[in-house]
């Protein structure tokens, strides 16, 4: 299995290059490659059906419980061979639908990336392989939906869609990375054995919160939905393929996936069917009033994601079979529609249903594509949507106690979705020829054959479920019960409940269809409520965080060194303070050396020399008293029998002060900028800074916790140094480490300040 | 005395001086520090092999016995940052060459480089407190010089900046060694280990673990002591933003690692879940909201630094190995990606003429090449899979749920999320929106469908390569990491091997 993701991995950087050997074959050439794929999954049917998992496992990182594995069973195959066939047509698809687009080799590589990243999603039996799969194809479909990227739309879609899935995917992480730290492993085959560790568990909700949330996202639940109609920005095969067919699928595996592991709960059902439910009815209403193809698909889109978001919440043995039958329902006929809508737009310039009409001549078997795929959807007999349709009828209304609410949230839809079906065909197809942009033909053979195929699917297994009733959907209805189930999936159920429902969604849809201009002018000054939505929660978040930003930057970072150095000295007086306020255990006693005469007269010298250096208006005088203060301390050095200190402080104040002075002729009017209140404050924090630090130093002169090393150089600087002054010892011998890097500082200063008086940015001329 | 462990001291500086020597010979110059950095780079990666095999290396400077001389330690963590500061010098310099001006390089700037690797390398060995001070100087002052090099108004000001408030650092570090010094009586870095130990006054020893925690707050820009690294970095040309941001603020974290590690473990509840947590947060959220928010190429970069190091100063907070290995991966991680963040808006401006993303545009399509290279570094900065920042997050994530540090965590992946913000609005402003009015890509270079010179092309490519082989060889960086780790939460046998005692 990590063969075929790697080959589809390889395969995608030469697509640009397989384009530019061969345009009118690469994707023909490329579709080999998902199609191998489609027949490599096919084969595993036989093993999986029977029940039995395929697994393999490569070690990746798995020090932090990453490893590569790969676990294929009846979820996993439904998933796989809808994203490899679906893959194979979408990729041929587009060789024909973007031949004259000069980056149609990049499109190829980056939707056989999303490809293999999906795959992965799927096949991954390990919670963070998964999750490295899952970005992957928030990635790759930010690439995709920004592919015109010359347009500022796609551009904004992109990164729309890119952060909220993003979001979720963050939510993912913590959420399964959670789950590993409760269970001690991520690895998805120990987990599914052991179901009962998170039910139990006290992080079960965070966990089935951050789950859902990155779910969500993904697959566009109210309230995250309205990122999907906005990714219709991509060209039409990515959202043929992404958003619609398998990526937005993602969520909606991932449920189905923990179902055994952290469903069956109150909490679950409650949050799923409620979601679910809610977005099915919404994405069906919101999807009504659209005009444009790939819109109106998007919305049914969210609305299908909504059901079967439902129908898992739900958890019932029907209901799951019902959401894996959907699932597979939606998949055929969305996958079909969105092409046709692609070959549409393709082939006559044009992607408003107002504006389209009388097709069929022109178009003759897209149109026949078109409508299979519209029959399905609208749950006409005997197609397959019809079987979905009728099952969804069946489960809703069926085991559970809301069924009253949940049937007629789902009548409502699927109405809706009968009306939607007419628009997406009829308008386009049947009426009157209404003048294009593009001269009117036939889509070429790769861009029919697809929604053909896949139309003709739904006919085909609405005639003849038998075999994929036993071999996918069985297996995968299996997989989410995490018990074998058998699945028979019948046309005929005889005069019951749902085929009432039936009757009543085809008439209803018929009538929605002919009054829906009227409903339009009537619900039309509700536009404006839809500025109320969660996409409008979307941008004012983005806006508050970025006026937070704002705000915190200006007062944080406003350019003035002053403050700076001001909130650097107050952390450093609140922590070092205050740690030291709370946490030092006093001193048991307190020694003090006599103060001497002379030292007093030096401390007080020092104390009005810095206090008249801060005072004075004057620069010389300023100087001249941060020089005593130096020259004082020399002397403290000298009382203490440091005389070689002392010379060295003497030069370097005396330079100092030259210095100083000499630069003053250089430097502008001294003058005070600051008021009254500033200066204050600034007086406080320098003398509570000062105060801190001498408190310390009092301190370390009063602890001692330990014999000081000094000894050892009193004692070995003759003997074995050979050098009678152990400050200079030390200073060449002991730490000459220390001197040598003091010396590389000094030149590199000297350096500096060369450089500094000599290369000076050349002048432009005229300034 | 060990010679291998002096090495990378003892190599830059022997280039800085032949450079020095050969001022007057502009090539001569470049070619010491082409010299010195490959010899530098060679000479880690035998450090960093020698040191897997024998855990730990120690030599006593001019022979004077630890703790009175001055010790060299090479154990895991400071080898392998040895290695990512001579990996990263020498790319830079490779860079160097294709990019900085005669006037420049006549100045002085291969030895002015030199010196400054030479200085990092000396602050990861050190055994000892005081000449770690030294080497921060040493430090300081190249860093100085190199950022002021040019003399720019905009490069004075930054310096300015730059360098007042990292004297006010070097200040406090300077008196907390004073103080170290006056109550445990040595500056060995392991001799105070154990003397620190034995201390019946806790909490004095934890204010001086805070005084340096800030002085080392400074030089890593943690909140909220950061402002000199979004005032400078974007200032000077883009090789020494480049290796500024891979290496300077890294001496300040594992400086923190180090004494936090074997000095002040008296009251980790205060010290490391309280302080040291806090501030990683609050340098994560701070530091990716003032990215949100900037329009300059470089300035975004920058801001990001002090968010990303707040994930490193959160892996020291929680205090677990798998933290640590946590924090020590993103130091790897940062310094590759965000040093090739900064030498790709070097090609990007040497394209368009600017650093203001509202000025720039359309260089996807221009050279595809280059954008790709930026996709994969910004996104692995971004903490997407398989590049090198998810491995960094998934062990910080995973570290932090164990400790049941939720906030940490939320705090952790929603800056994730914003700092993905800010790097696909560079994506998008200068890969993909088309070129401003007035801007032609490559107008500059009309004939140059190339992303750059070769020099400054490949040690972007290499980066981005590494940061490619950090995600999908992560297993071997988590094993190194996770041992380093798990050497400094036993810095029984740091203490052990400087002392001379088994461990």
């Amino acid at each position: 299995m990590l063969l075929v993701i790697l080959v589809i991995f390889a395969v995608a950087p030469a697509a640009p290059w397989i384009h530019r050997a061969a345009p009118r074959l690469s994707g023909w050439l490329l579709a080999v490659v998902p199609a191998g794929a489609t027949v490599y999954l096919l084969a595993q049917i036989p093993e999986v059906a029977a029940g039995n998992a395929v697994t393999a496992a490569y070690p990746w990182a798995p020090g932090m419980g990453l490893t590569l594995s790969f676990y294929l069973d009846g979820l996993s195959l439904l998933f796989g061979l809808l994203i490899t066939g679906i893959g194979a047509l979408v990729v041929a698809y587009t060789g024909a639908y973007l031949k004259d687009h000069p980056r149609a080799g990049w499109f190829q590589a980056y939707i056989l990336l999303f490809m293999g990243s999906m795959l992965g999603v799927v096949l991954s039996g390990n919670l963070l392989s998964l999750f490295v799969f899952w970005e992957l194809t928030s990635l790759t479909s930010y690439l995709l939906i920004g592919f015109d990227h010359e347009r500022a739309a796609a551009r904004e879609s992109a990164w729309q869609a890119l952060l909220v899935t993003a979001a979720g995917g963050l939510a993912l992480l913590a959420g399964l990375v959670l789950m590993g730290v409760v269970a001690g492993t991520y690895d998805l085959e120990t987990l599914l054995a052991s179901e009962d560790v998170f039910r139990e568990h006290g992080l079960y909700v965070p966990i089935l919160l951050l789950v859902l949330i990155g779910a969500f996202t993904k697959s566009a639940q109210w309230p995250f939905h309205f990122w999907l109609p906005n990714a219709m920005e991509a060209p039409t095969p990515a959202s043929a393929y992404l958003h619609s067919s398998t990526m937005v699928k993602a969520g909606i595996y991932l449920l189905a996936r923990f179902n055994p592991m952290l469903g069956g709960t109150d909490l679950w059902f409650w949050l799923l069917t409620g979601f679910g439910a809610a977005t099915m009815a919404l994405g069906a209403c919101m999807a009504l009033p659209q005009n444009y193809l790939k819109r109106l698909l998007a919305y049914t889109t969210i609305s299908a994601l909504g059901a079967l978001t439902m129908l898992i919440g739900m958890g019932t043995e029907l209901a799951l079979k019902t959401a894996m039958v959907f699932l597979l329902v939606h998949a055929l006929y969305k996958g079909a529609l969105f092409l046709v809508a692609g070959s549409i737009d393709h082939e006559t310039g044009e992607k408003d249903i107002t504006r389209l009409g009388g097709l069929r001549a022109h178009l003759p078997i897209t149109f026949a594509a078109a409508a299979l795929a519209a029959l399905s959807m609208a749950g006409i007999p005997p197609f397959f949507g019809f079987m979905g349709k009728e099952l969804m009828y069946e489960a809703v209304t069926g085991d559970v106690a809301e069924g009253a609410i949940l049937g007629g949230l789902a009548l409502l839809t699927n109405i809706l979705m009968v009306t939607v079906a007419g628009l997406l065909v009829l308008r386009p197809f049947l009426g009157a020829r209404q003048s294009t942009p593009k001269e009117l033909h036939e889509a070429p053979v790769a861009m029919w054959l697809g929604p053909a195929l896949l139309g003709g699917l739904g006919l085909f297994i609405g005639l003849f479920p038998g075999f994929t009733a036993a071999n996918l959907i069985a297996p995968a209805a299996s997989a989410l019960l995490a018990a074998p189930v058998e699945v028979e999936l019948v046309l005929w159920h005889g005069v019951n409940l749902p085929l009432l429902l039936s009757v009543l969604t085809l008439a209803g849809g018929a009538a929605i269809y002919w009054l829906r201009d009227g409903l339009g002018r009537l619900t039309a000054p509700l536009a404006p409520l839809t500025n109320l939505g969660p996409e409008r929660g979307y941008e004012l978040t983005l806006a508050g965080v970025l006026g937070f930003s704002a705000w915190q930057t200006r007062t944080l970072q406003n350019g003035y060194l002053r403050r700076y150095m001001l909130i650097t000295v107050l952390t450093t007086i609140i922590l070092a303070g205050g740690t030291f306020v709370t946490r030092f255990a006093g001193l048991d006693s307190i020694v003090l050396s006599e103060v001497r005469f002379y030292e007093g007269v030096l401390a007080a010298l020092i104390l009005l020399s810095a206090v008249f250096a801060v005072w004075t208006s004057s620069r010389l005088a300023a100087v001249a008293a941060i020089g005593v203060v130096g020259y004082a301390m020399a002397i403290i050095f000298l009382i203490y029998g440091a005389p070689d200190l002392a010379m060295t402080q003497f030069v370097i104040e005396t330079l100092t002060v030259i210095l100083f002075v000499l630069v003053f002729y250089h430097l502008s009017r001294f003058a005070v900028y600051a008021g009254r209140a500033t200066q204050f404050r600034d007086a406080v924090v320098a003398i509570t800074i000062g105060v801190l630090m001498t408190v310390f130093a009092f301190v370390a002169t009063q602890i001692q916790f330990h014999d000081s090393i000094h000894e050892f150089f009193a004692e070995r600087s003759l003997p074995d140094a050979h050098g009678r002054n152990f400050v200079n010892v030390i200073l060449v011998d002991f730490r000459s480490l220390d001197t040598l890097a003091e010396i590389a500082v000094l030149a590199v200063a000297g350096l500096g300040a060369y450089s500094l008086l000599r290369l000076r940015p050349k002048r432009k001329k005229g300034s | 005395m060990n010679l291998l462990v002096v090495s990378p001291i003892l190599i830059p500086l022997t280039a800085a001086a032949l450079g020095l020597m050969l001022w007057r010979w502009r090539r001569l110059q470049r070619l010491a520090g082409g010299i010195g950095a490959v010899a530098g780079f060679a000479a880690a990666v035998v450090l960093v092999a020698t040191v897997w095999r024998e855990r730990i290396l120690v030599t006593e400077l001019a022979n004077w016995p630890a703790p009175y001389g001055i010790v060299l330690v090479a154990d895991l963590l400071s080898s392998l940052l040895v290695l990512v500061s001579a990996g990263m010098g020498l790319l830079v310099t490779v860079y160097s060459f294709a990019s900085t001006d005669k006037r420049r390089e006549a100045f002085g700037y291969y030895p002015l480089f030199q010196v400054l690797i030479m200085g990092i390398n000396g602050a990861f060995l050190t055994g000892d407190l005081f000449n770690l001070y030294v080497w921060f100087e040493v430090m300081l002052m190249a860093s100085f010089v190199l950022l002021a090099l040019g003399g720019e108004r905009p490069q004075l000001e930054g310096a300015i900046k730059y360098v007042t408030l990292n004297l006010i650092a070097s200040a406090i570090f300077l008196a907390a060694v004073g103080l170290t010094y006056g109550v445990a009586g040595t500056l060995n870095l392991a001799d105070l280990g154990d003397k620190l130990a034995e201390t019946d006054n806790p909490g004095l020893v934890t204010t001086l673990g805070v005084l340096y925690l800030i002085a080392f707050g400074v030089k890593a820009a943690v909140f909220p002591l950061f402002f000199w690294l979004p005032s400078s970095y974007h200032t000077p040309p883009v090789a020494v933003s480049a290796i500024f941001a891979a290496l300077l603020t890294k001496v300040g974290v594992y400086s923190m690692v180090r004494v936090f590690t074997v000095l002040f473990l008296h009251e980790p509840e205060y010290t490391y879940h309280t302080l040291i947590l806090t501030i990683g947060v609050l340098s994560m959220i701070t530091g990716v909201l003032g990215a949100a928010v900037q329009s300059e190429f470089r300035r975004i970069l920058a801001f990001h630094s002090i968010s990303q190091i707040g994930y490193m100063v959160m892996g020291l907070g929680l205090f677990t190995p798998l933290a640590l290995a946590g924090a020590i991966i993103y130091i790897v991680h940062h310094s590759v990606v965000k040093a090739n963040l900064f030498l790709i808006s070097g090609l990007v401006h040497r394209r368009q003429g600017s650093h203001e993303l509202k000025k720039i545009g359309g260089v996807y399509l221009a050279c595809p090449a280059l954008g790709l290279l930026f996709l994969v570094t910004a996104m692995s900065l971004a903490g997407i899979p398989p590049f090198s920042g998810f491995f960094a997050k998934l062990a910080l994530v995973q570290a932090g749920l164990e400790a049941e540090a939720y906030i940490a965590v939320a705090a952790a992946l929603a800056v994730g999320l914003m700092t993905l913000y800010s790097m696909t609005k560079i994506w998008t402003q200068v890969f993909w929106e088309p070129a401003p009015e007035g801007v032609t890509d490559g107008a500059a270079f009309p004939d140059d469908p190339s992303a750059g010179p070769w020099g400054m092309v490949i040690p972007v490519a290499i980066l981005a390569a590494m940061a490619v082989a950090l995600g999908l060889g992560a297993e071997f960086m988590f094993r190194y990491a996770m041992a380093a780790a798990e050497q400094l939460l036993a810095p029984a046998e740091y203490i052990g091997a400087v002392l001379g005692r088994p461990s």
